[in-house]
Order: C-alpha cells, then structure tokens, then sequence
C-alpha cells in the first residue's frame, strides 16, 4: 500500500513537471551558454566559504580548461537567486553571466533540468497519446473479432498473433525507416504516436476479444439485445465497459514500453530531430564515452525514465491483484 | 503431437517468409534508395540513373520482388549494396554474435531468476527478509529494460574499469572462438540484456510457487515426512514451471529487441546493428537478409519454447 502512494507520488511529480515546464524551468528548452558546455550543476548554497548563512544562492563556474572542458567555482563572487521573476519560479540574478544549472548543461551549453521538463512533456505525451490510440485500434479490433466471431474473428486473430510475436522494437524501425528520415518535431509526434499504436494494438485485441466472447451470453447481454439494442450499441455500452479493468493494466503496461522505445528510436536518430527536446534525443546527447566518466549528469534523463517506469510498476502491482480477482480477465 | 509439431513449424516457415518479403517491400517504398543515400542529392543525374541500373533499382517493385524470390530459392540473398558483400556471408556472421549474446543472456536469466523465484514464493506467510529483499530488488530491475541496464553497467564499467565497455574483441586477440576476451566483452551487453529478464522470471516463478505451494499434494507429501527443501525444489518446482515455459517463446522476441538497443549502445558487432545500418542506407537486400536471419532466430526460439511447454505441461499440445 505503501508502495503504491509512493509510486503515485510520483507519477504526480512526473505530471506536473511536464505540465508546468514553463514555468518551473529557469531556461528555454533550446537556450544555450555557449561558454558553459558541459558545465557541471550549479548548487544552491546556503553557507558561504567564512561559513555565514545567507539566502540561497550560487556559485558561478570559471573555464579552466576549453579544451577538456574543466570548470572551477569562483567563490569570491555569491550570485543570489531571484524567486517568481520574469514568468519563471527561480532563476538566477545573473542570467547570462551565471545561469542556474541545477542539472548541468549538455554539449551545446543548454541546461539539462529545464531540458529534462521539456522533455517529459514529448516522452510522457507521446507514450500516452500512442497507448490511447493502441487501446482504440486494439478494442475495436477485438471487440468487432469477438462479437461477430467466425471467419473475420480468425483472420483478425492470427493477424495480431503474428504482430505479437514478431520483435516490436524491429516492427517499430521497419516503419520507421520506411518514411523520410528528417522531419519536423510535429510530424514524427504524430508518425510515432502511430507507429506505437499498431504494435501496441495487438495486446488490447487479444484480451477484449477474450472478454467479449465470454460476455456476450452473459443474461445482460442477452437481454439487452432481446430488448432490441442495436449491435452497436450492446458492443459499446454493454460488452466493452467488461473490459475496463483489463484495458486499465494494458495502458500501464504500455506506457513504460512507449517510453523507452521513443527514447531508443531517438538515441539511434530515428525519433525527434536533435533540437527537440525528449528523453530520447537528451541520451543521443550522452553516447558519448567521456559522458560516464566526467559528465554523469547528462544521463539524468535515463534516471527519469527510470523513475517513471518504477511508479507505473508500482501502481501496477496493487491494479493485478485487483484485477486477478475477475477469473475472466486473467488474461494473458 | 506430431500434428501439433507440424502447425509449428508450418508457422515458422510462413514467418519467415513474410517478415523477409515484407521488409523488401517495405524498404523498397521507403523514400530514396541506396543511390541517394550514398551519393547525395548533387550527384549528377546520368550517374545516379547509371548506378540504378548497376544495382537492379531501376526495376519496379513486382520485378525487383520476382528476381529476389527466384534467387532465394537458389540461396541467393543477393548482393549487400552498403558493404559489397553478398548478403549469404555477411548476415550469418552478425546473426551469430547475436545468438552468442541472446543465449548466454538467456542463461543468465534463468539461472539467476528462477532459483531466486522459488525461494521468494515457496515461504508461506508474510515471509522473512529474503524475499522481500528479492522482490524489492526485482521491482526494480523490472523498471529497468536494456536501454538503462545498459547505460548502467556501462556507468559502472567506465568508473571501475572492471569490464570492457563496449566491443566484443580487443584488438591483438583471436577474432574466433570462446575466449577469455569474449567472455570479458560479454559481462556488459548480456548483462544489461539478462537483469531484467532475470527479474521478470523471478517474479512469474514466485507466483507460481506461491500458487503451487498451497496444493493439496504438497501438503500431502510434506505429511508423509518428505523434507521440506526437497518438496520445493523437486515436487513443487515441476509443477510450477509452466508460466513460465509459457514465456519462453514470447522471450525470444524480448531478446531480440532488446539486443537491438545493446547492441547499438555497447557496439556489439550483431544483427541489430547491421539491420539499423542496412536501414539508413537503403540497403534493400540487406535488410531483408536481416529481417529473414532474425525471424530464423525467432521462429527456431518458439519452436524450442513450444516443444518445451509441451513437454512440461502436455495438455498445452492439444489446444
């Protein structure tokens, strides 16, 4: 139970995070300080070198060495933070000279943190908005296989079965490469979002056709159809709301799946063009060997989805044994 | 059974013939083709329509899939455009360092999961320490898939300088055979791929444990005086092994996958990798070798799975 709050806790980090970028960002997501790439965080201190309290602030970092890219705190000078100015939660007082880089910034001088919000908001909507389109293609799928049965019940079945078994990560590529490999950002949200829908649509098909067929001579069903409810509607009023808890634990099954095959279709440069910031194209930034051993903080985007993935496990474990308790929706 | 054996195998031939023909088609539509790709859009147009020509891409789809289909049926897979090989030598090369690291990761995942599984679920009552402490561990290796077990071993490589980060031979070493060096390479790429499988079958065995230890024949036996640790590891472990037979054969699809992202990222010279390249350059036959070597592996890996699950459980056979 325990488990679960927390996992909840922080799905709501994630959501307002990605909701409220814009303002809990201190910088725009394409924003760069072109003599701070690879620059470490930037603490919020409290006490300075003498060990007086102060209100918070930062140290600036000073370039020892371009070349390596080495930076040392200039502690002689204390830049405070401004709280609620200019649109934005915090900032730094010295924006151009001293940004506040709470995660580090990446090769090009942008900070990671405002990058990681941003980019919750393309990796969580992506993965949403696909796992929302695979539940329509996939409950329309089999909740038409499962109503009407015969010989459009089989072909429909087989062709999911086969999706199921092929690798979806190679099912997803194939697609992929199939179109253009440079688009807008808009463009590739909506080919992704997509893509993932078809390899996902299996996994609904298969269950609400399960549920579907052995609803369908349950006295409800029956009865409504005998009091002359159309097709249609004894399909979608009656027989799909069967299937709510089990659609329920396939989305949150899909999402973390969704995820991480943007992150991975972006890490090759098969996903969102390299300005855009998502999870994905924040990890392509970081394949890069130098990256593990002196600049971890650019993987912090791999910690999120980490992160995000652990609370949908977490959540999901109390939703199964919810579920395992309707024999008919055991489904595998 | 050998009716149940002979759908099979019917399927797997059928799927690997479509998923190859497929990808040639679907590679083929793509925009742009390896001509393109490799000399730019400033190459001279007769060069470009000489060089079509050289390669067969100025046929239509239908022809260019006629002649494919005809030399495959003579084991030819055609020539690979980006690497100037034929596609018969240079796939199954790719597709065995693959193999190397599915199956060597496989390994690890059972020998791993499983034992751990049957510790976790044979106690009854809330349990001790242990298995809470193994479920904690699995709960989060399961939020963990190959692209961040990766980067994580990879993180711990790169720190410690315990393992090679990335390869699968130094150079100076033998290019064949299982050696110390391989097994070196391999602890990051088939680690990052077995973690979360080892998780995954920790969990589905400790279900099935926990259901299995309940049983009226277990209690039985343990009546009779049996001792407790052979109950569980002998009477108990066999019944309890069908979920997880059951998932075999969708892992071989997982393995796959996953080793594409593992590939790519701790450049493990396999089949995901050649794919991901044959796919940038519009390299038709390329992909289709690829696409046709993976749904080999994938077809022998549910075959094996399928006659494994019916060998546990012979009912499975009959459906």
């Amino acid at each position: 139970m325990m488990l679960r709050s927390f996992g909840l806790f922080l799905l709501a980090v994630a959501v307002v995070a990605a909701g409220g970028a814009p303002v809990l960002a201190p910088h725009g997501g394409d924003e760069s300080f072109r003599t701070l790439l690879n620059a470490p965080p930037t603490m919020p201190q409290l006490r300075d070198e003498t060990g007086r309290w102060h209100a918070a602030f930062i140290y600036r970092w000073t370039r020892v060495n371009q070349l390596e890219q080495r930076y040392e705190q200039d502690r002689s000078v204390r830049v405070p933070l401004l709280w609620f100015s200019g649109g934005r939660i915090v900032q730094s007082a010295d924006e151009a000279r001293a940004p506040l880089l709470l995660l580090g910034a990446d090769s090009y001088g942008r900070d990671v943190f405002s990058r990681l919000l941003f980019g919750a908001r393309v990796s969580l909507g992506l993965a949403v908005v696909a796992a929302l389109g695979a539940l329509l293609l996939g409950a329309s799928i089999g909740g038409l296989a499962g109503y009407t049965g015969g010989p459009a019940d089989d072909f429909l079945m087989r062709a999911s079965d086969f999706v199921l078994v092929l690798p979806a990560m190679y099912v997803a590529l194939a697609l992929r490469a199939v179109l253009p490999l440079v688009l807008a950002p808009r463009s590739v949200f909506l080919i992704l979002a997509g893509i993932f829908a078809i390899v996902g649509a299996p996994f609904f098909a298969r269950g609400v056709r399960a549920i579907v067929r052995s609803e369908r001579r349950q006295d409800y069903a029956v009865a409504a159809t005998s009091l002359g409810a159309s097709h249609a509607r004894v399909l979608t009023r009656h027989l799909l709301p069967a299937a709510r808890g089990f659609m329920v634990v396939q989305i949150t099954m899909l999402v973390p799946a969704f995820i991480i095959a943007e992150a991975t279709l972006s890490y090759v440069g098969l996903g969102f063009p390299d300005p855009t910031a998502s999870w994905g194209t924040m990890l392509h930034d970081a394949s890069n060997v130098r990256v593990f051993a002196d600049f971890p903080w650019l993987l912090s985007p791999a910690a999120a989805m980490f992160l995000v993935v652990l609370a949908l496990n977490l959540v999901l474990e109390r939703v199964e044994m919810k579920v395992r308790l309707k024999p008919d929706t055991t489904y595998r | 059974m050998l009716n149940y054996i002979s759908r099979r195998v019917i399927f797997a031939l059928f799927l690997v013939f479509a998923v190859s023909s497929a990808s040639l088609v679907l590679a083929r539509l793509a925009g742009g083709d390896y001509v393109t790709e490799s000399l730019g859009i400033e190459a001279h147009r007769e060069t470009v329509e000489q060089a079509r020509a050289r390669y067969g891409l100025d046929k239509s789809i239908g022809a260019q899939y006629r002649d494919w289909l005809g030399r495959v049926m003579r084991l030819d897979l055609g020539r690979s455009l980006l690497y100037d090989r034929p596609v018969r030598d240079l796939v199954p090369e790719r597709a065995a360092n693959t193999a190397i690291l599915a199956i060597t990761a496989l390994l690890f995942a059972t020998v791993i999961g499983l034992p751990l599984g049957v510790v976790a679920g044979s106690r009854r009552g809330p349990g001790g320490i242990i298995p809470a402490a193994i479920r904690g561990v699995s709960l989060v290796l399961l939020s963990m898939p190959p692209l961040l077990t990766s980067l994580f071993l990879i993180f711990i490589a790169a720190r410690t300088g315990w393992m090679p980060i990335a390869g699968m031979r130094s150079p100076g070493e033998p290019a064949t055979g299982f050696t110390v060096d391989l097994l070196r390479h391999l602890i990051v790429p088939a680690g990052a791929l077995a973690l979360p499988l080892a998780a995954m079958f920790e969990r589905l065995q400790a279900q099935a444990m926990a259901e299995t230890i309940g049983a009226p024949f277990v209690l039985a036996t343990l009546a009779r005086g049996v001792p407790r640790s052979r109950v569980v590891w002998r009477d108990a472990l066999k019944a309890s092994l069908r979920p997880i037979a059951a998932v075999y054969g969708l892992v071989f699809g997982t393995l796959l996958s996953g080793s594409f992202v593992v590939e790519v990222i701790t450049a493990w010279p396999g089949l995901g990798r050649l794919m991901l390249d044959a796919l940038r350059a519009r390299d038709v036959f390329l992909v289709a070798g690829c696409a046709g070597a993976g749904s080999v592996f994938l077809a022998v890996g549910t075959l094996l799975s399928d006659a494994a699950l019916a060998i546990v459980d012979p009912r499975a056979a009959e459906s």
